[in-house]
């Protein structure tokens, strides 16, 4: 459980990281809260040069709260998340989520950019994410672009952002008074990943719905999404049964999967329901 | 004097003796990370060692290459096979009369096996010579099923052992079979179950799972090669035994060798064995000269080092039309990996799974265990349990409630008319013991009343009527047990590990000023002997228990002793304490006696002084009388005040409880919550209530992990599923559930104080309760038996198959 060599580097402004990206190309990673890559290297599967460490780069920091959007820094932890009461106020289907993140101290450490950037389709938050419709700001070498979330996951550890691209910021559009919001997530334990987890917004007229680790990337279907907006809560479930790949592991086979999916979207769904004014 | 004003009652309780909640002395340095592990200890040029190990469960070993392990920066050697060969060190004995391969002898047997030892000046520089060492493999066919493993064209595993028909246990009848062992009466069982009115048949198994300390495994091995002298520093739950087996392993005279266990966060078993790693440190430290560390990972412990459980228990039990017991028939499969690593006494090699028969007066039983060599790791340690007590726990409890089933019967009654009587004591079993005491409807009584069952009966009865109306999706299992442990071994003239006869020791020496040092052959990993033998010897001589240190783990001053597994220390080496205690206090009185000028008989013992009968004015106290032994001349009595006992135990001890757990189940998605559980032990005499209750707490808290999800798993290839903390469940507190514990007090008759020990009862009676709690909420839609774990998915499956989710 020791990894194999390498050079740390702790830049202080974002021009400096992708400087060490490009001079290193694909001997060199950026860290966040490093719960992902960190575990990775000291059982030596990941082998790394060098590590670009991004936590003193302040524009990575930082939450705002507009009008219309919230934008959040890559590296603001999951503690900062629970822990901001405007935050909570405008989308509290994050607190929720990030409380079912791991540990507290975790938490502590953990981010929200390292947890949507990995591609881990254990992680949390890029259901969420796409749930939300949230876009992801990438900045490399050619100045920075825009991806959605729901366009950003490909395979599992595999998304668009490129070698040379640092996950910036992400801007969630805050959803219509009076949505319905919840994250609902089956798990062994604490610091479990999801056997089935879901995110789920009504409105009026309008819903989304997005699951976690039922497939080798989140999930968000538009058909699953639409079948809600109309009502038809048997029709987003279908919809969304025929999304999900889920793979046998220590949680289960693949039939209890899908059973638990369709339970823990339609819980999900009852809960928001439950919130929607 | 102040003192002498004070009341007996007053005096009794500032000895801080037995039945006091006296608080643990330990963990004034624990809590304050100032403990000394084995992992703490630094000495000067100290070496690091680190294993390679195999990624494959079956393959040859062709070749191995450490070229590039040795150019790599502080790398030094690269020890295999071919280097302890010429030592004869390249297998090892193992304490169920088999041997292990210390590094692969040409093949390899289970992933993870230790294949070649890297020595290296720091971790960093080991754990990069491990990645560098390149091993060719050839693969073999593999086999993780214990019962394929016995079929006629199955792999051959142990090549070592072609052609040997006779086992360290009798017979082998296959190349992969390793003992059978029978005990009972085969005719008289199958005869009663042939006429019997009922006969329940299931086939119960107990999963692998894996003891989990927080500290894993490790030692530090330094040879002085000016003195000769080998100090052996280690997580020893035996370090006595550790010091014997290296000394006839090596050839180094055993009083130049000295094992010293320091502090041990958690053993359960796990640090029992004789492992690789420690005689490779030795081996390292022999050839460098200097001292070599080896340290287990999280991943190695959990691969590699005693594994626990992995029994299939089928059997068979018979009863009359009104429920009474007339036989049980068991037949186990014991999955040992490859190779015997069992910890049992040599004579037990399927430990005291003879237990079987429980809580329950059965008179006639039949029990055999055929051993098996698979492609998994070897061990087959008591997990926090006397040796396989609670395989025999689980099956019976089980059992029982599959004959429950049969019968019609509610599980608790059957129960209650089944158990050996109060009277009945000392009851002798159907497959050889002889149960020292016990009151068993005295305490089945207690808690039933204490979870109001009846009550909960009626409220089962309203959620299965709710259920099928669909009103809920929740279901309610009440899950019973009732066990009997055997702990305390044992009696030498049936108890030894290879050889060594398993009494144990304690030494005390008073000073003259009144406190005292004494030292035990057993070593604590966290039960807190420190604390609770000096009750025993406050209460048993007066001196307070704070004026008592205890000492345990350093072979060189410590008494012999076998150390501490299987519940035996308060039973084994408790007792040694009472009794080294009463031959200074038979001292002490003549002492006393001379100093008040009256004869020995004229003086009696009185909490912290002798008195002189009917004269209650005119005494001694222990402090006067310590001070007198050294320095008053007193005709025909030695100076001094010190003794030593070695205690051989009559019998085992048989601590027993009743537990009830109560869960509530997520038919949809398999979840459950604990919403009572009710620990009754029924211990003996108590020495430290708040121990004992700290005791259930902990071992209830493993049952709860090993019930519902902890598991060791392997897949077809015999790759290892479970090495990491993400999928083998060690429940955190947010998971744990909340303990109700509860006693009765029926003292062992032939223990000096009456105590059985308790350490490992609530791993054993806990997981029954656990699995009996997810049973019996499904009995009523026909559930008979399912297999532990019983984590999400498994549960989820019970209810699919019982179509409980069309």
């Amino acid at each position: 459980m020791i990894p194999a060599g390498f050079e740390y580097h702790r830049p202080a402004d974002l021009s400096s990281a992708i400087g060490i990206l490009l001079e290193h190309g694909d001997e060199a990673r950026v860290v966040a809260g490093g719960h992902s890559l960190i575990p990775m290297m000291k059982l030596r599967m990941a082998e790394l040069a060098h590590v670009i460490d991004l936590q003193d780069i302040g524009e990575l920091k930082g939450i705002e709260l507009g009008a219309s959007t919230v934008t959040l820094g890559a590296m603001v932890t999951q503690h900062e998340l629970i822990t901001h009461e405007g935050l909570a106020k405008a989308i509290p289907v994050i607190r929720e989520a990030a409380l079912q993140i791991a540990d507290p101290q975790v938490r502590y450490v953990g981010t929200i950019g390292g947890n949507v950037a990995n591609g881990d389709p254990g992680n949390d938050m890029p259901g969420l994410m796409q749930c939300l419709d949230a876009t992801f700001t990438l900045f490399g070498p050619d100045g920075t672009r825009d991806v959605p979330a729901r366009d950003f996951y490909q395979a599992a550890y595999f998304t668009s952002r490129s070698d040379d691209e640092i996950l910036t910021r992400i801007t969630i559009p805050v959803p219509a008074a009076g949505t319905g919001q919840a994250y609902v997530k089956q798990k062994r334990k604490i610091g479990d990943y999801a056997t089935a987890a879901a995110a789920v917004l009504i409105g009026n007229g309008t819903a989304s719905v997005a699951m976690t680790n039922l497939s080798d990337t989140p999930v968000y279907s538009a058909e699953a999404s639409e079948a809600l907006a109309n009502g038809d809560i048997d029709g987003c479930v279908a919809a969304m049964l025929a999304s999900i790949d889920p793979q046998e592991d220590m949680r289960g086979p693949i039939p209890f999967k899908r059973h638990v999916a369709a339970v823990i979207l339609r819980r999900a769904i009852d809960s928001a329901l439950s919130r929607k004014s | 004097m102040k003192d002498e004003v004070q009341s007996p009652e007053d005096r009794s309780a500032k000895l801080k003796g037995m039945g006091c909640s006296r608080k643990r002395v330990e963990d004034v340095r624990f809590t304050q990370g100032r403990g000394n592990y084995v992992d703490d200890i630094k000495l000067d040029g100290m070496l690091v060692g680190d294993f390679v190990r195999s990624p494959y469960a079956h393959a040859r070993v062709a070749s191995i290459n450490a070229e590039a392990a040795l150019a790599i920066p502080g790398v030094l050697a690269v020890i295999t096979a071919k280097d302890l060969e010429p030592l004869g060190l390249h297998w090892m004995p193992t304490l169920a009369g088999d041997k292990q391969m210390v590094l692969a002898d040409g093949k390899v047997l289970f992933q993870g096996q230790e294949v070649a030892f890297v020595v290296a000046k720091d971790r960093y520089a080991a754990a990069d010579g491990v990645a560098a060492v390149e091993v060719d493999y050839e693969e073999l066919p593999v086999v993780t099923d214990p019962f394929k493993a016995m079929e006629p064209d199955a792999p051959v595993l142990r090549e070592d052992l072609a052609g040997k028909t006779e086992g360290a246990h009798g017979p082998r009848r296959h190349h992969n079979h390793i003992f059978t062992w029978e005990v009972g009466d085969k005719d008289a069982t199958e005869k009663v179950l042939a006429e019997a009115d009922v006969v329940a048949d299931e086939m119960v198994y107990y999963h692998r799972t894996h003891p989990m300390p927080l500290e894993t495994c490790g030692a530090v091995a330094s040879m002085d090669k000016v003195t000769g002298k080998l100090t052996l520093w280690g997580t020893f739950q035996a370090p006595h035994a550790v010091r014997t087996v290296a000394s006839l392993i090596s050839g180094i005279a055993e009083h130049n060798i000295r094992v010293i266990s320091p502090d041990i966060g958690g053993g359960f078993g796990n640090k029992v064995g004789v492992y690789p790693g420690y005689i490779c440190a030795i081996v390292a430290s022999i050839v460098t000269g200097k001292p070599v560390k080896w340290v287990e990972s999280r991943m190695d412990n959990l691969m590699s080092t005693a594994f626990a459980r992995d029994y299939w228990m089928h059997g068979k039990i018979s009863a009359t039309k009104e429920g009474k017991i007339t036989g049980l028939w068991c037949h186990t499969t014991a999955d040992h990996g490859g190779f015997d690593a069992c910890a049992d006494p040599t004579k037990f090699p399927a430990g005291f799974m003879n237990i079987c028969t429980g809580s329950y007066d059965i008179p006639v039983a039949f029990l055999s265990v055929d051993g098996v060599y698979t492609n998994k790791a070897p061990g087959g340690v008591a997990y926090r349990c006397s040796f396989r007590v609670t395989e025999a726990a689980y099956f019976i409890e089980r059992m029982i409630e599959v004959l429950a089933i049969k019968l019609g019967m509610d599980a608790a009654e059957l129960r209650r008319i089944n158990f050996i009587r109060k009277d009945q004591f000392p009851y002798q079993s159907a497959l050889g013991w002889e149960y020292d005491s016990g009151d068993y409807h005295t305490a089945w009584d207690k808690a039933l009343k204490a979870v109001d069952y009846d009550g909960l009966r009626a409220e089962q009865a309203q959620r299965i009527e709710d259920f099928k109306a669909g009103k809920t999706r929740k279901l309610l299992g009440i899950g019973l047990t009732h066990f009997t442990e055997i702990v305390g071994a044992g009696p030498v003239k049936n108890c030894d590990i290879l050889g060594l006869g398993m009494f144990d020791s304690c030494e005390i020496r008073i000073h003259p000023t009144g406190s005292a040092i004494a030292r035990l052959g057993t070593i604590s990993q966290g039960q807190g002997h420190a604390t609770t033998f000096a009750q025993i010897i406050a209460s048993e001589i007066g001196i307070p228990a704070d004026d008592i240190t205890l000492e345990e783990g350093d072979t060189d001053t410590a008494p012999y002793g076998l150390g501490t597994y299987g519940s035996r220390s308060t039973p084994v080496a408790g007792a040694a304490t009472a009794m080294a205690a009463r031959k200074i206090r038979a001292k002490a009185q003549m002492i006393a006696a001379y100093l008040l000028e009256v004869h020995d008989d004229d003086v009696e013992f009185e909490v912290d002084r002798f008195v002189v009968k009917g004269a209650p004015e005119r005494f001694k106290t222990m402090k006067e009388i310590a001070f007198a032994s050294y320095n008053q001349a007193i005709p025909g009595v030695e100076p001094g005040l010190e003794a030593v006992s070695y205690y051989d135990p009559p019998n085992m001890t048989y601590p027993f409880g009743a537990y009830i757990c109560v869960m509530e189940i997520d038919v949809d998605t398999g979840e459950h919550k604990v919403r009572t559980f009710y620990a009754l032990d029924d211990c003996g005499t108590r020495i430290n209530p708040m121990i004992i209750e700290g005791q259930v707490h902990g071992g209830a808290t493993e049952g709860y992990a090993i019930a519902m999800g902890q598991e060791i798993a392997y897949d077809d290839m015999g790759n290892h599923k479970t090495a990491t903390l993400m999928d083998f469940f060690v429940p955190t507190a947010w998971e744990t559930p909340h303990y109700t514990t509860d006693h009765t007090v029926t003292p062992s008759p032939h223990h000096p104080i009456g105590a059985k020990g308790v350490g490992e009862s609530p791993n054993v009676g806990s997981v029954p309760a656990f699995s009996n709690a997810v049973h019996d909420a499904f009995r009523a839609f026909g559930l008979v038996q399912s297999h532990m774990p019983h984590d999400q998915w498994r549960i989820w499956r019970i209810a699919e198959n019982l179509g409980l989710h069309s």
